[in-house]
């Protein structure tokens, strides 16, 4: 029996848009994946304790407020705290392209931006998760 | 794998979520966890709470985590969502309305899919109560997915099981129904501010009336996103268990749940030896093709294994 993907879909910040984050769930449950959603206004703390008790293969993180490149970035620190850095962790959202750069440099795998695929997701998950 | 159960045993969140992955995914290892971690279980207090979608399951069970917080007990959390029966995937959405807990030391919140296991929980999930329990936490919460009318197995895990209704699902009838309605310990009648709540508790106590158990269920009403209710509700969850110690019911509800476990284990064990030998799919084909019946077709797969059925 082979296990099965498990992603944390959460949205660190204050905004409260939640269909990006709503459809790429959906997507991957679609998939085959087990998506744990954790709702809006997440912090980086809970994120990441939600991440551990929830043995996630992979967190997407979804902003929409412009905060990203201090939300995500802390995640991933967070995680290594932890000893949690194996977990694959990708972002989605209004992000400029100029800010990319940075975050993959700060440990996040990917970063999808609007009119992105949710198979090119699914796609890169399917990759790149150390899966036990 | 030692360092994984001790850390377990001591308490530790990582060791506690890795050893529940490998339980929940029958992966290597999970045999010499469970071994290990048997003799430390029993001390922990099962309460199931279950009821239809949207009754206010997960609100209900934050507010209840909380007020077992205020009394100092640790809680370990299993909530139960179904997986789609189409791709095999889901979306696990409970933890939503517990979040508020996620950064506190004595919770610890673990979502399970049912993984098309019928009867409201997830395959593993007795397996992964022990985990639980033996990591020491006072009081483990078993959250079942939105259950209708026939997924009563919550009743034969847990020591007290509430049953949460909301005013306004059905008529009287409804709820003479057997099943769900039969197995509560305990009705909260949730979203209580609103209309038709005290029809639905005048209901439940008619009916009620008529029920022979040595343990009468009680009614409680709730408002579950104000918490309101929520302390008389948790004193009359622990007041239900102290009845059950009290009445000798706890020796036979053990050897219930033990007998459970040991046929779930008989189950696989079979099936498992069955499938090895091979054979197995042309038998199904041959049932489905109705060449044999299903009688016939166990009597050769067991004649497979050296068991001769008598007459």
């Amino acid at each position: 029996m082979s296990k099965k993907i498990k992603v944390l879909i959460a949205k660190p910040g204050l905004d409260g848009h939640d269909r990006g984050a709503k459809v790429v769930s959906r997507a991957l449950r679609d998939a085959g994946m087990e998506v744990i959603y954790t709702g809006i206004r997440q912090t980086p703390e809970q994120i990441v304790a939600t991440a551990i008790q929830e043995d996630v293969d992979s967190i997407g993180l979804s902003c929409l407020s412009g905060a990203h490149n201090k939300l995500f970035p802390k995640v991933v620190s967070l995680l290594k705290e932890k000893g949690a850095d194996d977990v694959l962790v990708f972002g989605g959202g209004i992000i400029p392209d100029e800010d990319i750069a940075g975050l993959k440099q700060a440990g996040i795998a990917a970063i999808f931006l609007p009119g992105a695929s949710t198979e090119e997701t699914i796609e890169f998950i399917r990759k790149n998760v150390k899966t036990a | 794998m030692e360092d994984l159960v001790s850390g377990l045993l001591a308490g530790k969140v990582r060791s506690l979520a890795k050893a529940i992955t490998i339980v929940e995914n029958d992966l290597p290892g999970k045999r010499e966890i469970l071994q290990r971690v048997y003799p430390r279980t029993g001390n922990a207090y099962l309460l199931g709470i279950t009821g239809p979608p949207g009754a206010g399951k997960s609100t209900l069970t934050d507010k209840v985590i909380a007020h077992l917080r205020g009394r100092g007990k640790t809680v370990g959390v299993i909530a139960v969502d179904p997986s789609s029966p189409f791709s095999g995937g889901a979306i696990l959405g409970d933890r939503i309305r517990m979040q508020q807990h996620a950064l506190d030391d004595g919770v610890f919140i673990r979502s399970m899919a049912t993984r098309s296991h019928l009867g409201g929980l997830a395959k593993n999930t007795v397996d992964v109560i022990h985990l639980f329990d033996a990591a020491g936490k006072d009081v483990i919460i078993i959250e079942t997915v939105g259950v209708g009318q026939d997924e009563v197995d919550i009743v034969r895990i847990a020591q007290t099981t509430v049953v949460v209704m909301v005013p306004g699902l059905g008529d009287s009838v409804q709820i003479s129904k057997a099943g769900v309605m039969e197995i509560a310990d305990i009705f909260a009648v949730n979203k209580a501010d609103r209309d038709g709540a005290e029809k639905l508790v005048n209901e439940l106590r008619a009916m009620l009336e008529m029920v022979k158990s040595e343990i009468k269920p009680e009614i409680f009403r709730t408002v579950a996103t104000d918490g309101v209710g929520i302390e008389e509700l948790v004193a009359g969850i622990f007041a239900h268990g102290r009845r059950v110690e009290e009445s000798g019911l706890v020796a036979k509800k053990r050897c219930l749940q033990a007998e459970n476990e040991l046929k779930a284990y008989i189950y696989d064990m079979i099936m498992e030896r069955i499938t090895s030998l091979g054979g197995y799919d042309e038998i199904v084909r041959q049932v489905a093709a109705k060449k044999l019946t299903p009688m016939t077709g166990v009597e050769k797969l067991f004649a497979g294994l050296g068991i001769a059925q008598e007459e």
